[in-house]
């Protein structure tokens, strides 16, 4: 048992070269080298991964729920932001 | 070998056969029994992450295990495939490294142990992976990447339970000072060893010193630890002869197929 709780840190993993790292969770570690280790081992166990990437997860600034509705609210009626009325060509691949 | 026309793998001699059934089945008994004593870590270990970890290391040796024991078992010819090697095998007839075998301990004495044989093993496949022996050089070349992250897991986790607390500190320097004695061993080659390293099939374990005693300065120099003195050494392990802790993980970990011979799932 930990006598302090150990830092969390947020976990991105990249699955194939070229695609964006994406967040995959998170791990408790003493510190970012350790931080790596755990990722590596608690979310790549399966191939899932060609990269890695931990941050510590007090350095988010998160929006606060309670602001959602001024937030994101007003965006549901703009529906011509939406790339929705184009046909994207299946030559163009992965967008 | 005295025959000019097929003087390497196509026809070995009958010794060098049994030597290289030895070598295999050493090699094998020394992962399996170090992934066996990994796994009883399972749900023990101190963080959820650290639990995962060690059981990944555990997957790796195990599966250097499988490979080697296969390629035994085919080198022997005589029927006998990884599960018997591995379960219908007394504690006589294993020849794995006393240090592999010891109790996982704390944490510190789980780490120290397996840092004082990945940082051989890694250096050790990475010479194997030019072995004369095609089948072992591909067993090398997988097991040489595993074995690297071992060392850098164990390396870390070295480093900072002896450069941590005071309670860490002295836990750390306990384990390396027990387990100590138990690293000659990792460079005692018998005959038949010593003829297959001569034949480019296996390593000279001697030469692998230099680079064993590079990892572990580094190491226990940012750890602050002191390298334990060379002293008198434990031997026997390659000869079947071990510590008492042996037998009783071997019966844990045979229980079940000896009871159950040839059942499958």
């Amino acid at each position: 048992m930990p006598e302090t709780p150990m830092p969390l840190w947020e976990v991105f993993i990249r699955s194939r070269s070229g695609s964006p790292h994406k967040h995959a969770g998170s791990v408790h570690a003493p510190d970012a080298t350790m931080a790596l280790q755990a990722a590596r081992d608690v979310y790549t166990r399966r191939g899932e991964s060609v990269s890695v990437w931990v941050m510590p997860s007090s350095a988010i600034t998160a929006s606060d729920p309670a602001d959602k509705d001024e937030l994101f609210e007003p965006t549901g009626t703009k529906i011509y932001r939406h790339p929705t009325f184009y046909e994207v060509p299946d030559e163009v691949g992965h967008m | 070998m005295k025959s000019g026309i097929c003087e390497t793998v196509l026809a070995p001699s009958k010794d060098s056969t049994s030597a290289l059934f030895a070598g295999l089945v050493g090699l094998a008994d020394d992962a399996l029994v170090l992934g066996h004593r990994l796994s009883e870590w399972s749900n023990l270990a101190p963080l959820l992450e650290e639990d995962i970890a060690l059981s990944n290391l555990a997957l790796d040796l195990i599966g250097q295990a499988r490979l080697l024991y296969a390629y035994a078992g085919e080198i022997e010819d005589k029927g006998r495939d990884e599960d018997d090697l591995a379960y219908l095998r007394d504690e006589h007839a294993y020849a794995n490294l006393l240090l592999v075998e010891q109790p996982n301990g704390d944490f510190a004495a789980t780490m120290a142990r397996q840092l004082l044989y990945a940082a051989f093993m890694h250096p050790y496949y990475q010479a194997l992976q030019t072995s004369a022996d095609a089948r072992l050089a591909e067993i090398a070349a997988k097991a040489v990447k595993e074995m690297a992250y071992h060392v850098r897991h164990a390396a870390e986790w070295v480093i900072r339970l002896g450069d941590g607390t005071e309670e860490s500190h002295a836990r750390a320097a306990a384990a390396l000072e027990e387990l100590w004695p138990y690293t000659g061993e990792l460079f005692e080659m018998d005959a038949g060893e010593q003829a297959l390293a001569g034949q480019q099939i296996a390593v000279d374990r001697a030469a692998i010193r230099p680079a064993w005693n590079a990892t572990i300065t580094r190491v226990l120099t940012e750890a602050t630890l002191k390298r334990p003195a060379d002293r008198w050494m434990q031997t026997g392990g390659r000869a079947g002869r071990h510590s008492e802790h042996l037998g009783p993980m071997l019966a844990e970990m045979q229980v079940l197929r000896r009871a159950h011979p040839d059942a499958t799932w």
